[in-house]
């Protein structure tokens, strides 16, 4: 029995593919759309995949950090009161071993900022630059001076958006302005050390760094933090590790990972994959009509050859097969060139495309200007899939008419 | 109906399921676009009224280097009396002057940095929605009162509500020590958190006074009514507004981010249909090809009887159009129908809530029918298939009447 | 044992308003070894009857048998593995696949039984041999003339040593030489392989050939007769 179904298969093969052929005109014009669109799916799948990395890389770059711990109330109260001890004991030890690869205890409150020509409101973050820097801070973002080089550095480093808007520039000194916990005006003159650049105006604008230990002192806090940011390097594997720093943390501190510390990115992420899906499955529906059509028309001129080979002694169900594995064999066909030529179009374009063109538009979707288009493993699989499963229900009605034939009426077409 | 019109409806119906499988193509790929396309410009044009009656207006006049700078000292000099002549002499109420700039709010536990603006509460309801987003208290009342309205979550932050007293510390134009004490006399709740967090109001004459500001504002907003109208608007008030330094900005100069989005949105979703245009067009050229080619032998003996190539492709052709016309027709109806019907009941997409209060649009979206989102989508469908005819339709050029005859 | 046989069968078919009955009624039974030609006009039924012996189409009543098998009770499945082993078919045109050569369309129906390739190429070089086509294997049917076309088909109805061999009107295209080559063919494996043949005709070249004679009016056998027949001339 095995052996009569792989010799029959070989046949079956061979029919197919050489059928396939017998009008190329048609077939050329058939592989052409589905090359078109599986590459289509492809590309706006890297397309898509490029943005929302984009999205979340800005995102998390704004505060770097894909899990944070804060006061219970400090997500809904930004203010200096809600703040918490700086990590010790069982916390401490779970952030220094893997999978943790860098964290960070920052002061974030809002404050002013004031140069001699304006005011602004800005963050106030008190960090620890060498702590900042492992977690992802790039010190090649700052365009004029320095970084800060220790948690009691007296200096402040401002954007270079809110350096223009408050009219002032490197080695000048501005006033930060914000509250201590007993509701005090606390305020300082510093100097400003640094100016860094940043992807979004909108981050230059609200971030501003001073030592961590300088505003403890400012504000009169001693040891208190307002959030503790962790990396493990993976925005997408959080899940299977965030849980035990919010076990290590304990239920007093609020433990959340960046799709719920920003939830607009989560509900993003969480449906890209539908998204994709969609827009594949609806290419490959204007797909499907033409594809129907050929395989109709393909039977249909075949009609007294099926009759034939139905009399000859061929199971309808093996005529069946026949009409699908050509429509395989197309199918096949189409996926390889559209994936090559997908990978060929997008590879040359993951080192980012210039958007610039609509940049203030994106920066509303918290994008930068440049795009990095990304070629997954899953988009490839996955049009693969859709145009495989898809493309074969869509098959089965062509080919099974064709096995519902008579042979008599078959033999007698003309 | 004249014979090549019956005589292309007769061919079509030859192959029914060939030609309906085609004609479905162009159906599937018409009524997607004429839903997406209502859609997409229903949703643009709640993106653009909802981001602009908030606060932008859809037309400002500022000082020549406020709208990049947005420095105190780049004021309108006499705004209130500029947009009192202003309102006379175009007839439109909706305008009301604006001062802005930041300072530090603080209650008796919390300080804030935030924006202030100072806004004339007696115009202010016509050119934005915030008076009317009150959820406790009352909104702004004359227009030198020591009042202060402030957004839902700024109010639980700065744990104060209606009565309590917010110190405002910044700087004046002129870049002195400024301060004022306001009562808390009314809370906004817009449902956008990020505004709900930062937005806070005071009487413009107060402002002036707080911020040193003698008789300046920063910013006089008009609301034209319609998107539409804001051309005609700005260059009116261009002609009126004559004073040196000062420039009349629209809403896309005010928030260019707003059209880009919609511009990047735009282009990416055609390229889209784009690419389903092309499958459905290749879709015809098959029919096509195969309708010329299976006919070669009929065609020949036509060709024979004395018809010329032309005749034959312009039989082609019709053929085609009448399949692209039972698409467009069809495809339009089903999508305008389909369109209209979100467009009375709205589009609910569970879970997105985030995502779209981001771009300042409600839980609920409304498609906009118009002939533009209507026709664009299949018009151009139907161009795609008329261009895929071309070749089958140049092929009859190269047929010679006896080798075709002797044609299977 | 018959061969093939079929007892009151009735098959009608409409046309437009009228009724026509193919089959009346008919009954044969058909010796193993037998030469048998059924004729008569077209319409007369024989093509029909011929298809019914054949399990290609299903009578409205009777019975038929093949080998002792119930013919009309089998399933779609099984009439087409009955066709496969049991019986060949010739028929009147196109009765080879296009996009197969010479040798592809003969091996076709054994590599539906699932022959291995072996012996499947030695049996088609051999009944190519045996047809007198041996240097045409690669060819495909478009580059054949008709009768060659048509003693491939022969060659494919019989290289799984069927039991019966149902020809359709086999020389209805061919010209007088290639047809009497075709018939002395049929005549020849008769004779060395014992097979059966049916042969549907209205061409007197082939009925000269048949040791029975079948004449078909109207749905109806009008006459029976054994005959000589013309042995094969070589």
């Amino acid at each position: 029995m095995a052996q009569e179904q792989s010799v029959s298969a070989s046949i079956l093969a061979k029919l197919a593919w050489r059928n396939l052929w017998r009008n190329y005109r048609r077939t050329l014009i058939m592989l052409t759309a589905i090359v078109i669109g599986v590459w289509a799916m492809i590309l706006f799948s890297a397309l898509m995949r490029g943005m929302l990395d984009e999205m979340v890389h800005a995102g998390l770059r704004v505060l770097p950090g894909e899990v944070q711990i804060h006061h219970p109330a400090f997500r809904d109260d930004p203010s200096i009161a809600n703040s918490m001890q700086e990590p010790q004991g069982e916390l401490l030890a779970t952030l220094n071993r893997p999978p943790v690869q860098a964290w960070t205890a920052r002061i974030k409150v809002p404050g002013m900022i004031s140069s001699e020509r304006d005011n602004r409101g800005a963050q106030l973050l008190g960090i620890d630059p060498a702590q900042e820097i492992a977690l992802g801070f790039d010190p090649g973002d700052i365009v004029e001076g320095r970084f800060l080089e220790s948690p009691q550095d007296k200096g402040i480093v401002i954007g270079r958006k809110l350096a223009e808007r408050l009219e002032t520039q490197l080695g000048k000194r501005v006033v930060i302005m914000s509250q201590d916990p007993d509701n005090d005006v606390a305020d300082r003159g510093v100097r400003i050390v640094g100016i860094y650049k940043a992807r979004l105006q909108a981050t230059e604008e609200l971030n501003v760094y001073v030592g961590r230990e300088t505003l403890q002192k400012m504000l009169r806090i001693d040891k208190q933090v307002s959030e503790v940011a962790i990396t493990a390097n993976s925005y997408k594997t959080v899940d299977t590790w965030w849980p035990a720093i919010a076990t290590a943390a304990g239920p007093e501190l609020d433990t959340q990972p960046w799709m719920v510390l920003d939830a607009y990115l989560g509900t993003i992420l969480s449906i890209q994959g539908t998204m994709n899906l969609i827009i594949m499955i609806i290419i490959f529906l204007a797909l499907s009509f033409g594809l129907v059509n050929t395989l109709v028309m393909a039977v249909f001129e075949r009609i007294r050859e099926i009759g034939l080979m139905m009399a000859l002694g061929m199971r309808p169900q093996w005529i069946m097969y026949q009409v699908l594995l050509e429509s395989l064999m197309l199918l096949c066909l189409g996926l390889i060139i559209g994936n090559v030529l997908a990978a060929a179009t997008i590879l040359p374009l993951e080192g980012g495309i210039d958007i610039s063109i609509v940049g203030d538009g994106l920066e509303m979707y918290g994008m930068g200007a440049t795009l990095y288009p990304v070629l997954a493993a899953q988009d490839m699989l996955n049009s693969t899939l859709v145009v495989l499963v898809l493309g074969l229900l869509a098959s089965l009605i062509p080919a099974w008419r064709a096995s519902r034939y008579n042979p008599i009426q078959a033999l007698a077409k003309n | 109906m004249s014979v090549t019109t019956r005589l292309a409806w007769r061919n079509l119906w030859r192959h029914g399921r060939r030609t309906w499988l085609t004609v479905g193509a162009m159906i599937f790929c018409n009524i997607l676009l004429v839903f997406m396309i209502s859609f997409q410009f229903g949703t643009y044009s709640l993106m653009i009224d909802s981001t602009l009656s908030v606060l932008t207006g859809h037309i400002q006049i500022q000082e020549k280097d406020y709208n990049a700078e947005q420095r105190m000292r780049n004021t309108v000099p006499n705004g209130i009396a500029l947009a009192t002549d202003l309102r006379k002499k175009t007839g439109n109420s909706a305008m009301a002057a604006r001062g802005t700039t930041f300072a530090l709010a603080s209650s008796e536990e919390r300080s804030f940095g935030i924006q202030v603006m100072g806004v004339q509460p007696e115009f202010e309801a016509q050119i934005s929605t915030l008076p009317g987003l009150i959820q406790d208290g009352r909104y702004l009342q004359g227009d030198d009162a020591d009042e202060i309205v402030i957004g839902s979550v700024l109010a639980r932050n700065l744990k104060a509500g209606i009565g309590d007293e917010v110190t405002l510390l910044g700087s004046g134009r002129d870049g002195s020590f400024a301060a004022g004490v306001a009562t808390v006399v009314g809370i906004i709740n817009s449902g956008m958190s990020e505004l709900d967090r930062s937005i806070a109001q005071v009487p413009l004459g107060y402002f002036q006074s707080v911020f040193s500001m003698s008789d300046q504002v920063h910013s006089i907003v008009v609301n034209v009514g319609t998107l539409g109208a804001v051309e005609d608007e700005k260059h009116q008030l261009k002609t009126l507004v004559t004073t040196e330094d000062l420039v009349v900005l629209d809403w896309n100069e005010l928030q260019p981010g707003l059209k880009q989005a919609i511009q990047a949105d735009l282009f990416s979703n055609f390229v889209m249909y784009g690419v389903l245009i092309v499958l459905v067009a290749f879709s015809v050229l098959n029919t096509q090809l195969m309708a010329v080619l299976e006919r070669t032998r009929e065609f020949g003996v036509m060709m024979a009887l004395g018809l010329r190539p032309g005749a034959l492709a312009r039989l082609v052709f019709l053929e085609t159009a009448i399949m692209s016309l039972l698409g467009l027709f069809i495809g339009c109806l089903i999508g305008t129908a389909i369109a209209a019907y979100y467009q009375a009941n709205g589009v609910y997409i569970p879970g997105m809530e985030e995502a779209m209060a981001k771009y300042n649009l409600p839980g609920e979206l409304y498609p906009q029918v118009s002939l533009l989102s209507i026709f664009l989508g299949p018009g151009t469908v139907f161009i795609g298939g008329m261009l895929a005819a071309i070749y089958p339709a140049l092929r009859l050029y190269s047929l010679a009447p006896v080798a075709a005859m002797r044609a299977v | 044992m018959s061969a093939v046989s079929c007892k009151n069968l009735i098959k009608t078919f409409t046309q437009g308003e009228q009724i026509i009955k193919g089959l009346d009624d008919v009954t044969i039974n058909i010796e193993p070894g037998e030469f048998v030609c059924l004729s008569g006009p077209s319409g007369s039924g024989k093509t029909t009857l011929l298809n019914a012996l054949g399990g290609l189409d299903n009578p409205d009543s009777g019975e038929i048998l093949v080998d002792s098998k119930r013919v009309d009770l089998l399933s779609k499945s099984d009439l087409a593995d009955m066709r496969l082993h049991n019986i060949g078919f010739v028929f009147q045109a196109y009765n080879l696949i296009p996009v197969l050569t010479a040798q592809e369309n003969i091996e076709f129906v054994m590599q539906i039984q699932g022959v291995p390739a072996q012996e499947r190429r030695e049996k088609s070089r051999a009944i190519l041999a045996e047809v007198d086509l041996a240097d045409h294997e690669d060819r495909r049917p478009a580059q054949l003339s008709g009768g060659q076309q048509q003693r491939v088909a022969v060659a494919r109805a019989i290289v799984s040593d069927p039991t019966l061999v149902l020809a359709d009107e086999p020389t209805a295209n061919l010209d007088s030489k290639t047809a009497v080559q075709l018939i002395e063919l049929f005549l020849k494996l008769n004779l060395e392989r014992n097979i059966t043949f049916v042969i549907a005709t209205h061409d007197t070249r082939v009925m000269d050939y048949c040791r029975r004679l079948v004449r078909m009016v109207d749905g109806k056998i009008v006459s029976d007769l054994q005959q000589p027949g013309i042995g094969v001339s070589s």
